[in-house]
């Protein structure tokens, strides 16, 4: 044990590397100057007023978080729906289906963003809310499967042949007990889902057009162009909005921990 | 109540398919067509069409042929990016490895409270976002930046890291840390530490049994952390793109000028199928080492997400 402490040191400068660099920006969006200098030299709240007052940040804003809220609904129904049928039925070819549904999670966003622009392109889907529904609804879907999939390996089935022993029909077994049971890995596909559209940057970049675009579209637009501390606004804003998403999260795994 | 459940378990089954006696081949069930039909349906038209329409163009763009792999292995820069990206990729994997193992290891031999804690550290960076943690790496990195100005205040010389490779891989390093600590610490945790003073007691050194025989039991982590990470730093764009610098582009980023600039599809198409295929090698590799351990891969690569 006492000679544990060189390790210690070695893991506190390691832990310190992972989260220290985000913690600069919060005080960075408080700074009074017009640079990034750090630390500031006065303090303002002007970037945050410069955040909300102007339009095209808050709109961004508000596209990130409506296409978040749409696509976590959309692929938390088709991952769950597609996580339960193969794994309470037998189906032809269930691990080819499985890999085909994990795929948008491998393929390098880069690929997949040219190939969507092509096609978007041709069906004028680019720089409208659908199309950014569409391609972060496929590139979610693999971030619902997982938790769903592992909630369903550890939900006893007898429980389903039970109800409908019991005169209940397949929708209402589903319905009443099988979805209650896996809901908190339900609930963490639909945050997982949220998070990996209110992330996106890449597909985005190549979908959004002067007209549409999200949070970390104009972010890393900014960063291209004309970098001003509001984009040090815009990531605490972040920081603060994913923060309570885990603390929701940890919430909900903390009860799933209790029902077992 | 679990007499019930145990009874059910027992009865034979009565009108569940499941139970149905296995006539050699799989039946196709019309429910699970409809439960898993959208899924795929909308995979399919959104995700493999473009993107495998978008790959066949490295052979019909602007005409059949193989004109743009000639271009490919030819062109000089093209061959700089490649050899630059397994560069980058190997180097943000080793640099993982080496910082992550200890780490790894610290969490799996401290007690509960301690492991929460670095656990959450781990986890902290892997829920923050991408850009959050980009731009943070601008603000340190930058030449009159926080790092600069710790340096010179300790009165050493700045460094300049920002739009070098360099500080691509401090950032890349950062951003895919969680991927090569859980895999790993998961790995560790199920290491019987009897084998350990087993060792010692055989009269091996502290250091010897920890290289022969702990380091080896835990290579399963080890290959699946590698594994994800390299195949993950392959494909990094964004990190890159506003770390990097312009002169120095990775395959990801090449790609995007090939494209949105030099309006080249077929080059572009030509670098996705190296980046796709290398990855897939580095995959079939790795798939082919892991036989060796068996099941314990799949224990290992199971993030806890």
């Amino acid at each position: 044990m006492t000679r544990r402490w060189p390790l210690w040191v070695v893991v506190g400068v390691i832990a310190a590397w992972l989260v220290a660099p985000t913690l600069v920006v919060v005080p960075l969006s408080f700074t009074g100057a017009r640079s990034l200098s750090f630390p500031p030299q006065e303090w303002s709240l002007r970037w945050y007023e410069n955040f909300f007052e102007n339009g095209k940040w808050l709109a961004s804003l508000l596209n990130s978080l409506q296409l978040a809220l749409i696509v976590s609904v959309a692929a938390t129904v088709l991952g769950t729906l597609a996580a339960y049928g193969l794994s309470r039925h037998r189906v032809r070819g269930a691990g080819a289906t499985n890999a085909l549904l994990l795929a948008p999670m491998l393929v390098p966003s880069v690929v997949f963003g040219v190939g969507t622009y092509a096609l978007f392109l041709k069906l004028h889907l680019v720089g409208t809310f659908a199309g950014f529904a569409a391609a972060h609804t496929a590139l979610a879907i693999p971030f619902v499967m997982i938790p769903v999939s592992s909630a369903l390996v550890t939900f006893d089935s007898t429980m389903e042949r039970a109800a409908r022993v019991c005169g209940a029909g397949t929708a209402a077994t589903f319905w009443s007990v099988t979805l209650p049971a896996i809901a908190p890995g339900v609930l963490a596909g639909a945050m997982f889902a949220f998070v990996t559209s209110f992330d996106e940057v890449v597909v985005s970049i190549f979908l959004s057009s002067p007209y549409l675009e999200t949070l970390p579209v104009r972010m890393f637009n900014s960063l291209e162009r004309e970098v001003d501390p509001t984009l040090a606004a815009a990531a605490t804003l972040i920081i603060c909005f994913t923060t309570a998403l885990i603390a929701i999260g940890l919430t909900a795994s903390s009860r799933r921990s209790r029902v077992r | 109540m679990s007499d019930t459940l145990q009874r059910i378990r027992e009865a034979p089954a009565v009108e569940t398919p499941e139970r149905m006696p296995d006539t050699g081949s799989r039946r196709r069930d019309p429910l699970s067509l409809l439960l898993i039909g959208p899924a795929v349906l909308f995979v399919l038209v959104f995700f493999v069409y473009p993107v495998a329409s978008f790959i066949s163009k490295a052979f019909t763009f602007p005409e059949w042929g193989t004109q743009n792999f000639a271009w490919l292995f030819s062109d000089s820069t093209a061959i700089d990016v490649l050899v630059r990206t397994l560069c980058v990729a190997g180097g943000v994997t080793l640099i993982t490895l080496v910082l992550g193992y200890p780490y790894a290891y610290l969490m799996s031999v401290s007690g509960p409270r301690a492991r929460a804690v670095l656990t959450l550290l781990v986890l902290l960076p892997f829920w923050t976002s991408l850009m959050v943690r980009t731009f943070a790496w601008v603000v340190i990195l930058q030449d009159n930046g926080v790092l600069n100005s710790g340096l010179n205040s300790l009165g050493l010389p700045s460094a300049h890291l920002l739009r070098t490779t360099p500080g691509v891989l401090i950032g890349m390093c950062q951003v895919l840390m969680p991927f090569m600590v859980l895999p790993l610490s998961a790995t560790m945790r199920t290491i019987d530490r009897r084998l350990i003073q087993a060792g010692q007691i055989l009269g091996a050194s502290p250091r010897e049994a920890f290289w022969r025989i702990f380091v080896p039991l835990s290579l399963p982590g080890i290959l699946a952390g590698t594994l994800m990470v390299f195949i993950l730093s392959l494909g990094f764009y964004i990190t890159p793109a506003i770390l990097g610098s312009p002169k120095q582009e990775l395959l990801p980023n090449a790609l995007y000028t090939q494209i949105s600039e030099l309006l080249q599809w077929g080059h572009g198409a030509a670098l996705a199928i190296a980046l796709l295929l290398t990855a897939g090698v580095v995959l079939a590799l790795s798939m082919a080492v892991s036989k060796k351990f068996g099941a314990r891969i799949s224990d290992a690569s199971r993030l806890e997400l």
